[in-house]
């Protein structure tokens, strides 16, 4: 069985999540009121289904796991992680189209 | 290949969505070019986006999110026939009917629309301070969206620069989570609205700093203090903060009509009998040709303007073809 493209986060399922995803793990840090957080919601959807088995989406929600944003000194969101073998390598802040992003994120894939 | 439509717009604010739902109705089928996706103003929807609760608006007697609006004002023009396009134009030709709009590489490809009327609805964007460590820590202590970051500074010290309603409604914004919240203005008297001021000057957490402006935005890895100096006195200081966000102003987004469109001096379209441009054909409407309201209100107001005038100017157009080709 395919672990689910997208995962929900929290400040306690954090660590193990990251350490364990057999592919890159994309963290994206947001939240309810957040405007741009919603527009990018659905692009790393997208990008999750189109990317499936080379790329997962992590979703944490700082208002509820602030630990974790703090972890990782997210002070603007969205702010999104990409996770390798439980490190990260790589971060984007602030929302972007599609294909910016993907042109960000694939020399780490 | 180059799609032809007879009404084009560009923008999607409420100047931009209101024009596309008029036109729609009119059975124009317009086509509206929305922008991209990003965390500033410049993104589909436009300015409203990055704000939360719009309370003058009408209609609205609870007040309604910035997004929210914008996510019905979309849906409304959807629902007539509006076309949407996510991605910006990058070039434009008025120099002839129909206007060419690009979206790609104007050297080296046709233009993807040709359009017998454009709507211009491209609005504008907050003015940054333009210092190398303000680009620098963007997301490492300077914001751009207080509604969106203002969150992280929970407990810490935040400066909001600026003295118009934009900054004030930032810094009462970020006295819900900040421990202080100082106001720095360059000159001596804000000039945001009575109201504002008054709720202002009546929250316990914030203060103001006068006649200031900032020099510098120090930090190595995250934003820790700024450089302000006095204007009247000339001396320079530095000021501890968690947390640094920029509200002096705006710019028309008009790039993209340079030497093609009268703009005033300070950039902005400049439109006359209603909302009609230099370039017949051309219509403006929304922040880009007003300096003076900047309301999402007025806004819409201008977007129907825009909409009403392509319409009639359209059909005469075509009327004109009719009586010559009638008397040829």
């Amino acid at each position: 069985m395919t672990a689910r493209p997208v995962v929900v986060l929290t400040d306690q399922s954090f660590d193990e999540e990251v350490k364990t995803s057999a592919e890159p793990l994309l963290v994206d840090f947001w939240a309810e009121w957040c405007g741009p957080c919603k527009v990018i919601a659905p692009v790393l959807e997208e990008i999750a289904a189109e990317r499936s088995g080379r790329l997962r989406i992590g979703k944490l929600n700082v208002d509820e796991n602030l630990n974790a944003a703090r972890r990782f000194e997210v002070m603007s969101i969205p702010t999104l992680i990409l996770f390798k073998d439980g490190e990260p390598v790589h971060r984007v802040v602030g929302s972007r189209p599609k294909r910016a992003l993907l042109q960000e994120l694939e020399p780490y894939l | 290949m180059t799609e032809h439509r007879r009404v084009l717009i560009i923008g999607s604010g409420p100047a931009g969505l209101t024009a596309a739902i008029y036109t729609a109705r009119a059975d124009l089928a317009p086509l509206v070019i929305e922008g991209e996706i990003s965390s500033t103003s410049d993104q589909p929807g436009g300015q409203l986006m990055l704000t939360t609760e719009v309370e003058n608006f009408p209609g609205f007697p609870q007040g309604v999110m910035g997004p929210e609006l914008m996510t019905a004002m979309r849906a409304q023009a959807e629902r007539f026939g509006a076309a949407f396009l996510t991605a910006k134009a990058s070039a434009v030709d008025l120099s002839e009917r129909p206007f060419g709009i690009w979206t790609g590489d104007r050297s080296t490809e046709p233009p993807a629309f040709h359009a017998d009327a454009l709507i211009v609805a491209t609005g504008a964007r907050s003015l940054m301070l333009g210092l190398d460590g303000e680009r620098r820590l963007l997301g490492h202590g300077v914001s751009t969206c207080a509604t969106c970051d203002g969150f992280f500074f929970r407990d810490r010290k935040v400066i909001v620069v600026g003295g118009g309603d934009s900054a004030l409604e930032e810094a009462m914004f970020l006295s819900k989570f900040a421990s202080s919240v100082t106001v720095l203005h360059r000159r001596h008297e804000l000039r945001a609205s009575k109201i504002m001021q008054d709720r202002a000057f009546r929250n316990t957490k914030l203060s103001f700093r006068w006649n200031c402006v900032v020099e510098e935005v120090l930090g190595d890895d995250s934003l820790q203090a700024i450089s302000v100096r006095d204007v009247l006195t000339g001396t320079s200081e530095t000021l501890d903060t968690d947390g640094l966000f920029v509200a002096i102003g705006h710019v028309p987004n008009t790039d993209l009509f340079a030497g093609q469109l009268e703009m005033d001096a300070a950039g902005y379209v400049v439109t006359r009998s209603g909302t009609h441009t230099s370039v017949e054909g051309v219509f403006a409407c929304g922040d880009v040709q007003d300096h003076v309201y900047r309301q999402a209100i007025t806004a819409a107001g201008s977007g129907c303007s825009a909409a009403i005038d392509t319409e009639r100017w359209l059909e005469s157009v075509q009327h004109q073809a009719a009586a010559a080709a009638g008397a040829a």
